[in-house]
C-alpha cells in the first residue's frame, strides 16, 4: 500500500469529504445574506452534484485496499461494498432534495455537510473489512446522525429523540466496541478475515463462552444500527422528532450502511466455514448441494440473527398497527423490515446469492422510505402535524401526492408488481435456498403472515387519503421539485417492480468486476 | 390476441386516472369502450381456441427476471378461454349497471378497470409467479371500490375482504416459495413445475402439506366455509358493480386457484393419507365436506336474511360450495365433477351478476331499502315489472331449473360426487331443496305481496312514481340472462372447451 493507491480506493469518501467543505465555504462565505430558499438551492445542488461525481468514481473501482507487508483487505472495492456504496451516494442525494421548501434550520450549509459526512462514513463502513476501520466508519456516521437528529432547535420533540438516539448510540457504541476487543483477544488480529480463520476450530461442535459474549455484544451494538427489537427503542423517537430529511437519512442510508457491514460480518465467517469444508457455490443449484454441518461461532451467528429478526418482525409490525401518527408508524415498520433483512441474514449462503437479495431489498426499501418522508413532510408542512388524521382527503386535496403515497405504502406493505414484493419475494426465497429448510421455512411463514398483518396499517393511512371524507379542504400544495423527487421515486418503485431484473442486473455488474 | 384483453385494461385504468374529474360522462363512455373491447376480444380468443379444439396455446412468452428463471408467461386452454369470456361478459354488464356513478367516477372506473386488468391476468398466467402477481393486484382496487362507493358498513366490509384476501394470499405465495426452492429454483412456469413435481422433486409428503395450504389460501377467495364470512359483508357493502364483479368473477378467481395451482401442482395431496378419522381419510374427504357444509350452511343462512343484498350473498356461498365440490371429485376416472365445477363458475358467475344487478341496482337505487319487510309494502311487481320478471327469470336460473346454465352445471357436479361418494351428493340435494326456499321466499317478499294493497296506498304510490327503467339497466340484464339461456341449452358450446382441459388436469393426478 502506497498513499496513491489509499487515494484511489477512497475516491469516493474523497470526494464527498471535499463536497462537504465545499457546501461549507459556498454557503457561509457567499450566501450568508441571501434568502434561505436560494441557500437551500444553492446547497442541495452542490451536494447532489457532489453524489454524483462520487458516483462516478465508483465506476471502475481499483483493486481493495491491503495493508503493506500482507494480503489483508482492510477496504473491500466491487461486490456487495460497491452496491452499497453506490446505494448510499444514491439516497444520501435523494434525500438531500427533501431539504428543499423547508424552514426548520437556517444553517442549511451545515446540515449539507453534516449529512454529506455521515455519508462518508456509510461508505466507509460499506467497503471496511477490519474492526477498526469499521468502527471508525461507525462512529463517523453515527456522530453526524446524532447532529442531524437534533438539527430542528426549535423543537422540543427534536432534542428530545436526538437525545434518546445519542444515549442509546453511545451505549451500543461501547458495546461494539467490547465484543471486537473480544474478538482480537481470541484472535489476535483486526482482519475479518483473519477473525473469522482464528474462530474456525475444526472438530469444535459449539463455539467458546468468551465467542457466545463477544457475539452477542456485537449482535447488540449491531442491533442498535439497524433498529432491531430489543435494541430498537430509540426508533419511534427519533423518527418522530427528527427533521424530515434527517429522518430519511436515518431510514435509508444508516440502514444501508449497517446492513452493508452485517453482509461483510457474513460474507467473510460464511467464507471461511463453509469454504472450508468445500460447499460447492450456489450456481449448482439448491437442491444438488449437500448440507454443511454447522460450526461453533457460524451456528451461534446464525441463531442470534433468528431471534433478532423473529422479535423485530413480530414487534415492529404488531406495535405498527397502534400508531396513529405516521412517522412512528413508520419507524415500527422499519423495525419490521429489519427483522425481514435480518432473517436473510441468519440464513445467509456462500456465494452472492443471499447478499444480493439483502442488498436488493435494503436499497429498494431506502428509495421506498425517502419518497414516504418525503410525502410525510410535505402533509406535515401543510398540515402541522403526522397524525394519520391529517392525510384525511389527501387525494382530492393533492392527488397525485396520494398517488404517489399509495404506490409507496403498497410497496412497503409487498403488493406486486411493486418493488417491494420483489425484495421479499427475492429474500424469502433466499433464505428457503439454504439448508437444512425447516427453520427457514418456519421463520418465512411469520415473515409472510407478518406482512399480511402489515397490510392493515398501511392501508390504514391509505383509507384516510382516498376514502374518508376530508375535515379541511384546503389543497396541500408541495414545492414542485420535491413533487418532482416523489414522483421520480414512486415511478421508479413501479418501474423496478415491473421489471426486477434492472436492478439485478445493475447490481450483478458490480459483482462481475470484483 | 388475448394478451391485450389484460394491457388494455391496465390502460384503461391508467387512462381512467388521469381523465378530467367532472367529466363523468367521458369516464363511462371509456370504461365501456375498454370492457367491450375485452369482451370482443374474449370472444374471438374464444372462436379461435374452438377452431383449435380448445389444446392450450401460450400466448406470450418472454424471460422477466433471468436470474430467478420467471418467464413472463401467458397461456390458455379450454378452462382460461370460458373463464376469460365470463370475465368479458360481466365486465361489460358492470359497467352498464354503473352508469349512475357520479363520485369520483374516473377514479371508480380507474380501480374497476385494473381490477379487470388483474382477473384476466390470473386467468391467462401460465406462470405461477405471475399468476400471483395478477392475483395480489386484483386485492387492492377490490378495497377501494368497496370502501369508496359502498353501502352497508363499507369500511368494515372492505378492510375484512382485503385481509382476507391477503391473509389467502400469503399462504399460497408459501406455497409457492416452499415448491420454488424445492425445485432447484430453476422456473416457475405452471408447466414446469408440474413436470418436476411428476419427476419426483415433490415428494408426497411435501405435497400433503402444500397442498392443503395453498389450497385453502385460494379457497379463502372462493368462499370456502369457515372461511367465507368475509363474501356476504364484502358483497352486501359493495356498490353493484362491484359485488357483480366480486361474486361474478372473483370468487372464481380463488376456485381457478383451487383448480390450477393446488391440484395441478400438488395432485398427489389429494392421496389417501393411510389412516382415517371418523370416515375421513384424505385432504379431498376434508375439503369435499367443507363444500358441502358450505352448500347448505350458505343456503340456510339465506333463507334466514332480511337483508335483500344478504340473501344473494350468501347464496354465493352455497353455489360456491357446488364448485369446490366437483373439483374434489377430480380424479383420472372422474373428470364429469370438474368439469361441472368449471361450467357452474360460469354459470354462477352470470347469474350472480344479474341477481346483483337487480337488487343492488335496479331495486335498492329506487327504493333506497333492501329491508324484505320494508319492500313487501312497496307493490314492486307492479311499479318495477321489469325488475320483478327479470329476477324471476334469474331466481329460476339461480334454482338451477332446466334451460339455464345452472342446471347442466350443478347436474354435473352431483354425478361427479355421486360416483366419488353418495353421501355428498345426499347432502348437496339438501342444499338445492333449501335453494329453491329461499329464491321462492325472496322473491315473494320483495316482489309479489301486494294482494293486500289499498286503494289508498295506490294512489300514494302514483303521486311518487319510481325512476323508469334505463336502457343500461336493460341492456346489462339482457345480456347476462342471454349468456345465461344460451349455455343452458346449448351447454356444448363451452363443454367442448371445458372436457379437454379437465382431463388434461386429471392425467397429471395419475
Amino acid at each position: 500500500m502506497n498513499f496513491a493507491d489509499l487515494f484511489w480506493v477512497t475516491l469516493p469518501e474523497t470526494v464527498l469529504e471535499i463536497t462537504a467543505l465545499l457546501v461549507l465555504i459556498v454557503d457561509l462565505g457567499f450566501l450568508r445574506k441571501a434568502a434561505l430558499n436560494l441557500r437551500i438551492g444553492v446547497a442541495v445542488f452542490v451536494g447532489v452534484v457532489g453524489c454524483t461525481v462520487a458516483q462516478w468514481a465508483l465506476l471502475h473501482p481499483p483493486a481493495g485496499l491491503t495493508l503493506p507487508g500482507s494480503h489483508d483487505v482492510v477496504l473491500a472495492t466491487g461486490g456487495s461494498a460497491g452496491v452499497a456504496q453506490a446505494a448510499i451516494l444514491a439516497l444520501t442525494g435523494l434525500t438531500l432534495f427533501l431539504l428543499i421548501g423547508t424552514d426548520f434550520t437556517r444553517h442549511v450549509g451545515e446540515f449539507v455537510a453534516v449529512t454529506l459526512m455521515a455519508a462518508t462514513g456509510g461508505l466507509l463502513i460499506a467497503a471496511a473489512q477490519d474492526l477498526l476501520v469499521i468502527f471508525v466508519g461507525l462512529e463517523l456516521l453515527s456522530l453526524g446522525l446524532y447532529i442531524l437528529a437534533a438539527f430542528a432547535k426549535q423543537s422540543g420533540k427534536s432534542a428530545e429523540g436526538a437525545m434518546k438516539y445519542y444515549l442509546f448510540g453511545g451505549m451500543s457504541a461501547a458495546f461494539l466496541l467490547f465484543g471486537f476487543s473480544y474478538l482480537y483477544g481470541i484472535t489476535g488480529s483486526t482482519n475479518l478475515h483473519r477473525v473469522m480463520l482464528g474462530l474456525w476450530m475444526p472438530n469444535a461442535a459449539q463455539a467458546a463462552p468468551l465467542e457466545y459474549l463477544a457475539l452477542v455484544m456485537i449482535a447488540a451494538g449491531l442491533g442498535f444500527k439497524v433498529a432491531a427489537v430489543p435494541f430498537h427503542l430509540w426508533a419511534p423517537d427519533a423518527y418522530e422528532g427528527s427533521p424530515a430529511p434527517s429522518a430519511a437519512f436515518i431510514a435509508s442510508v444508516s440502514k444501508v450502511a449497517s446492513f452493508a457491514l452485517l453482509i461483510s460480518i457474513g460474507t467473510a465467517a460464511w467464507h471461511v466455514f463453509d469454504g472450508a469444508r468445500g460447499v460447492v457455490s450456489i450456481h449448482v443449484g439448491f437442491v444438488a448441494r449437500p448440507e454443511p454441518v454447522y460450526l461453533g461461532f457460524r451456528v451461534a451467528w446464525s441463531e442470534l440473527l433468528m431471534v433478532l429478526a423473529a422479535a423485530s418482525m413480530l414487534l415492529g409490525n404488531l406495535a405498527a398497527l397502534a400508531q396513529t401518527s405516521v412517522r412512528r408508524l413508520l419507524a415500527y415498520s422499519a423495525i419490521a423490515h429489519a427483522g425481514y433483512m435480518l432473517l436473510g441474514l441468519a440464513f445467509f449462503s456462500y456465494g452472492p446469492r443471499s447478499a444480493q437479495a439483502i442488498l436488493y431489498y435494503i436499497v429498494t426499501y431506502g428509495l421506498t422510505t425517502i419518497g414516504a418522508f418525503g410525502v410525510v413532510a410535505v402533509v406535515e408542512r401543510a398540515t402541522g402535524s403526522d397524525k394519520m388524521d391529517a392525510f384525511l382527503g389527501l387525494s382530492k386535496r393533492n392527488p397525485m401526492l396520494a398517488a404517489v403515497l399509495l404506490v409507496l405504502f403498497l410497496s412497503l406493505a409487498g403488493i406486486p408488481p411493486l418493488v417491494g414484493f420483489w425484495a421479499k419475494f427475492n429474500l424469502f426465497a433466499a433464505v428457503l435456498g439454504v439448508y437444512p429448510v425447516g427453520a427457514g421455512l418456519g421463520l418465512v411463514i411469520l415473515a409472510v403472515a407478518m406482512s399480511a398483518v402489515s397490510l392493515y396499517y398501511y392501508l390504514q393511512v391509505l383509507k384516510r387519503a382516498y376514502v374518508m371524507p376530508a375535515v379541511n379542504e384546503a389543497p396541500v400544495k408541495a414545492h414542485p421539485i420535491t413533487m418532482l423527487v416523489l414522483l421520480v421515486i414512486a415511478a421508479l418503485v413501479v418501474v423496478l417492480g415491473c421489471f426486477p431484473g434492472l436492478l439485478q442486473g445493475w447490481m450483478a455488474n458490480f459483482y462481475a468486476g470484483m | 390476441m388475448l394478451a391485450w384483453t389484460i394491457y388494455l385494461s391496465f390502460a384503461g385504468a391508467a387512462l381512467e386516472a388521469l381523465l378530467p374529474r367532472r367529466n363523468a360522462a367521458l369516464a363511462r363512455g371509456l370504461a365501456l369502450a375498454v370492457a367491450l373491447a375485452g369482451l370482443a376480444l374474449a370472444v374471438l380468443g374464444f372462436a379461435a381456441g374452438g377452431a383449435n379444439h380448445f389444446a392450450r396455446v401460450v400466448i406470450a412468452d418472454a424471460m422477466w427476471v433471468p436470474s430467478m428463471g420467471i418467464r413472463f408467461t401467458l397461456a390458455a386452454d379450454g378452462i382460461s378461454l370460458v373463464l376469460v369470456l365470463l370475465t368479458g361478459l360481466a365486465s361489460v354488464a358492470g359497467v352498464l349497471l354503473s352508469w349512475n356513478i357520479e363520485l369520483r367516477t374516473n377514479e371508480f372506473f380507474a380501480f374497476y378497470l385494473a381490477l379487470i386488468g388483474g382477473v384476466y391476468g390470473v386467468f391467462l398466467s401460465g406462470d405461477l409467479f405471475l399468476l400471483f402477481v395478477f392475483y395480489e393486484i386484483a386485492i387492492v382496487p377490490k378495497y377501494f371500490l368497496i370502501a369508496i362507493w359502498g353501502s352497508t358498513r363499507r369500511e368494515y366490509g372492505a378492510m375484512k375482504l382485503a385481509l382476507y384476501s391477503f391473509v389467502g394470499s400469503a399462504m399460497v405465495l408459501i406455497g409457492l416459495l416452499a415448491a420454488y426452492a424445492r425445485t432447484g429454483g430453476h422456473s416457475t412456469g405452471l408447466v414446469e413445475l408440474a413436470a418436476y413435481a411428476h419427476a419426483g422433486a415433490l415428494p408426497v409428503s411435501f405435497q400433503m402439506w402444500a397442498f392443503p395450504l395453498v389450497f385453502v389460501g385460494f379457497g379463502i377467495l372462493a368462499g370456502m366455509w369457515p372461511f367465507h364470512t368475509w363474501a356476504p359483508t364484502g358483497h352486501v357493502a359493495a356498490p353493484t358493480a362491484a359485488s357483480m364483479l366480486l361474486a361474478g368473477v372473483v370468487m372464481k378467481l380463488g376456485a381457478y386457484g383451487c383448480l390450477r395451482v393446488a391440484m395441478g401442482l400438488f395432485p398427489h395431496g389429494m392421496d389417501p393419507w393411510g389412516f382415517s378419522i371418523i370416515g375421513i381419510g384424505s385432504w379431498r374427504d376434508v375439503f369435499a365436506i367443507l363444500a358441502v357444509i358450505g352448500i347448505v350452511y350458505g343456503a340456510l343462512a339465506a333463507l334466514a336474511q332480511s337483508d335483500f343484498k344478504f340473501v344473494i350473498g350468501y347464496s354465493s356461498v352455497s353455489h360456491m360450495g357446488f364448485v369446490l365440490l366437483g373439483l374434489m371429485t377430480l380424479s383420472a376416472v372422474n373428470t364429469i365433477g370438474a368439469t361441472g365445477a368449471v361450467l357452474q363458475m360460469f354459470s354462477h358467475g352470470v347469474i350472480a351478476g344479474l341477481l346483483f344487478a337487480i337488487v343492488g341496482r335496479i331495486v335498492y337505487e329506487r327504493t333506497h331499502t333492501r329491508d324484505l319487510a320494508e319492500l313487501e309494502k312497496m307493490h314492486l311487481s307492479r311499479r318495477l315489472p321489469f325488475a320483478a320478471w327479470a329476477f324471476v327469470v334469474a331466481g329460476i336460473a339461480s334454482m338451477g331449473l332446466p334451460g339455464f346454465s345452472g342446471f347442466v352445471a350443478e347436474l354435473q357436479v352431483l354425478v361427479g360426487s355421486w360416483k366419488a361418494d353418495p353421501w355428498w351428493t345426499g347432502a348437496a340435494g339438501v342444499g338445492i331443496v333449501v335453494g329453491v326456499a329461499y329464491t321462492w321466499r325472496v322473491l315473494q317478499k320483495a316482489f309479489f305481496s301486494d294482494t293486500h294493497a289499498s286503494l289508498h296506498e295506490l294512489e300514494a304510490e302514483h303521486k311518487h312514481p319510481l325512476a323508469p327503467i334505463t336502457w343500461p339497466e336493460v341492456t346489462g340484464v339482457v345480456m347476462l340472462t342471454a349468456a345465461s339461456l344460451v349455455v343452458g341449452l346449448y351447454p356444448r358450446i363451452l363443454l367442448d372447451a371445458i372436457e379437454p382441459a379437465v382431463k388434461a388436469l386429471a392425467g397429471g393426478m395419475q
